[in-house]
């Protein structure tokens, strides 16, 4: 008893190396992340110029509080009125976002089944499965992309499966399609959805399926009223870890796709390096990570009114 | 021993549940081996074993989680083989109760009348009716986390009753309950299963529990049923050593058969003693006798001249247990005999201490002449 109260006394003297711990992930956060974060969306509230750096006002510490003063009236909103305005931006997030749908949906209809028959598999052949799902980490994603540029072109691999099997006459074209950004895509991002599904489908009781067999629900009804509802947060986990990063991936529809349609990824390069418009450039991230709050801030808001109603 | 067994003679030809010389092998380990079982319509059956060997496993034969590698399985004179889990008029109460988490208590309930696809309104009134029956009335809309232990077990008996299946299983179902609530389950259960006239075959490894609730007991060994019978037989007419030491406890005595006499035997154990037992046995075969222990008398001092099977010895232990009280009593050849006294009178200390010099009597029908 004594012991303890001692022990909370003590509260205010946490050793430093156990604040440490605590302040680790938040200083990570911090370093990695915030600040990085609010450069850049300093950068979208300056204006473009032929200077080093590409941008101005820069806030000039040497003059003090004046240099201050016209550091923050040199700020403005109008790159963000200048995406607003043009088309090309809104088509570039529109593109993305149903690009990001679409192949998540994909993801989804593939990675679920896989994830599945992986947890039903026998536990001996498990950890195999797993790390055949993990072996593509192995190589570089560039040069996986690459090797789809090998598969999909005019005289690929894939073409000459197809003409050897006699579905097609003529070589059909692949690359430079969305059909090639979804094959990249759904190719990329598969270990994705099917990893963090599987865990929550291996972790599943098996007697509940037994159970629900044994008050007369059929196996595949049982998939349905009784498996998707105890796995929907490991395959929402999935699902949003493809899409969040599918809406600005910049690699495969770059490699693979067209020129007509540009995702968002592709705008904000182009103005980057292209145009050299930091501002521009850093105005279209910011929309692009507000854009994406909305998802997450749908899957936080649905995973906590589950926990307030289990308790 | 205070259920009102059905006497096997009353049972019905024809039984609701036949196992023909099943068996059901997990690579080497026979789980069930070639086990034959009759469980008649309206019977509250027990399934009772150590641990492992195969009760579980014969109630997932006859719900149909495993199938047999040999035999047949008959429910209601037809072969079930080919019947999936799904579509067995047969219902279980699992162990770890296996309620979903996902839904309240009363979807855990409703779940098994969905699949029939019966009517909104039917399907509310029996969830109601069955709610009141394991007296959870007004907790319909909890999830199973928010409930204790025994209200989830309750739970899981209502959903597994809800569709009144042909039999009801149930694997250990107070396994996780304290003995208080234990018992009075134990008395609902009975209740339950005499009102809804259901066949119930329950798999415990108490036999207390096994004695208090069935009418007839299989007492299960290595994948085989050794003995099937009520309670009362079982106990006082066990067929083999090993029954008679599984169930309840036992003094055993191994000796010859001297001579037969008009339905008693005498025996004479490898020491030279001599015992008169009433049994029908022949001369000369090898038995061995099996003495309950309150079946025993203790006399404090020599026992009156009369009394058959007397033995001397001296007190080595005793155990007071309230409602009994047990002795060890080591006879002068160093064999310990145990013996039970109803502590009829209230006293304050023992009667007999370790160390007092017993007289111990038995009469001749007392005993149990085994053969196996
Ligand atoms: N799925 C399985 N795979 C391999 N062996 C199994 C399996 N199920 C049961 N067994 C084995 O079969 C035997 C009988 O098991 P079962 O579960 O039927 O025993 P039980 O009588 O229910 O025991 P308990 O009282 O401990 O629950 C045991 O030796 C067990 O190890
Ligand atoms: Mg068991």
């Amino acid at each position: 008893m004594t012991k303890r109260s001692s022990q909370m006394d003590s509260g205010s003297g946490v050793s430093l190396g156990a604040r440490l711990i605590v302040a680790a992930p938040y200083l990570w956060l911090l370093g990695f992340f915030l600040v990085p974060f609010l450069i850049v969306l300093k950068i979208s509230l300056s204006e473009s110029a032929i200077a080093q750096p590409p941008y101005l006002p820069v806030l000039d510490l040497t003059a003090g509080l004046r240099g201050l003063r016209d550091f923050v009236s040199g700020l403005s909103f109008t790159n963000y009125f200048t995406i607003a305005g043009d088309d090309l931006y809104l088509f570039s997030y529109l593109k993305s976002l149903e690009v990001a749908a679409v192949s998540t949906t994909i993801l989804l209809v593939c990675g679920v089944p896989l994830a599945y028959a992986m947890a039903r598999a026998p536990r001996a052949a498990q950890p195999l499965l797993v790390t055949l799902v993990m072996l593509p980490f192995w190589t570089s994603f560039l040069i996986r992309v690459y090797a789809w540029i090998n598969i999909l072109q005019r005289d690929g691999l894939l073409n000459q499966a197809l003409i050897r099997l006699g579905l097609v006459e003529e070589p059909t074209t692949w690359l430079a399609t969305d059909t090639a950004v979804y094959i990249g895509l759904v190719y990329s991002y598969l270990p994705f959805m099917v990893l963090p599904a599987y865990a929550s489908f291996e972790k599943f009781d098996e007697s509940l399926l037994e159970a629900a067999a044994d008050l007369g629900c059929p196996r595949w009804r049982t998939f349905f009223v009784i498996t998707l509802p105890l796995a929907w947060r490991g395959l929402a986990a999935g699902a949003l870890l493809c899409f969040v990063p599918i809406v600005g991936e910049f690699v495969v529809p770059d490699l693979l796709g067209g020129s007509e349609a540009t995702m968002i990824g592709q705008t904000l390069w182009t103005e980057f390096f292209a145009n050299r418009d930091w501002p521009a450039a850093s105005a279209v991230a910011v929309a692009l990570l507000v854009l994406l709050l909305a998802p997450i801030a749908i899957y936080q808001h649905l995973q906590t009114r589950e926990i307030k109603v289990r308790q | 021993m205070t259920s009102g067994p059905a006497p096997s003679s009353d049972l019905p030809a024809e039984p609701l549940v036949r196992f023909e010389s099943v068996s059901k092998r997990f690579g080497n380990v026979a789980a069930v081996d070639r086990l034959s079982l009759d469980i008649y319509s309206n019977e509250f059956f027990a399934l009772l074993g150590p641990s492992g060997c195969g009760k579980t496993t014969l109630l997932r034969l006859l719900a149909g989680f495993e199938r047999p590698d040999e035999g047949r399985i008959m429910l209601g004179g037809r072969d079930i083989a080919a019947t999936p889990p799904h579509r067995r008029p047969v219902n279980m109460m699992f162990q770890n109760y296996a309620l979903f988490p996902h839904l309240t208590v009363a979807g855990n309930v409703a779940f098994g009348l969905r699949q029939d696809g019966l009517a909104k309104a039917a399907i509310a009134a029996r969830v109601e009716e069955m709610l009141a029956l394991v007296k959870l009335e007004g907790l319909g809309h909890r999830r199973p986390d928010q409930l204790s232990g025994g209200q989830r077990q309750r739970v899981a008996l209502a959903r597994s009753l809800a569709k009144r299946p042909q039999v009801l299983l149930l694997d250990e179902p107070m396994a996780a309950l304290d003995r208080k609530l234990r018992e009075q389950t134990q008395f609902e259960l009975m209740e339950l299963q005499a009102r809804l006239g259901l066949t119930f075959v329950i798999v415990t490894h108490d036999q207390s529990e096994a004695m208090t609730v069935a009418h007839r007991i299989a007492v299960m060994d290595r994948g085989r049923v050794v003995q099937a019978a009520t309670p009362a037989e079982i106990y006082e007419r066990p067929q083999s050593r090993w029954v008679a030491e599984f169930v309840g406890d036992v003094n055993l005595i191994e000796g010859i058969v001297l001579k037969t006499d008009a339905g008693e035997a005498v025996i004479g154990d490898k020491r030279g003693r001599r015992y008169r037992v009433a049994a029908d046995v022949a001369a000369g075969a090898q038995i061995s006798i099996a003495l309950r222990p309150e079946k025993i008398r203790i006399h404090a001092g020599p026992a009156p001249p009369d009394a058959p099977n007397t033995m001397r010895g001296k007190v080595c232990d005793v155990g007071y247990l309230g409602s009994v009280s047990t002795y060890k009593v080591q006879l002068d050849d160093g064999v310990v005999v145990k013996a039970t006294v109803a502590n009829v009178a209230r006293t304050s200390g023992e009667i007999l201490r370790t160390n007092d010099n017993v007289w111990l009597s038995w009469p001749p029908d007392a005993a149990i002449v085994l053969t196996a």
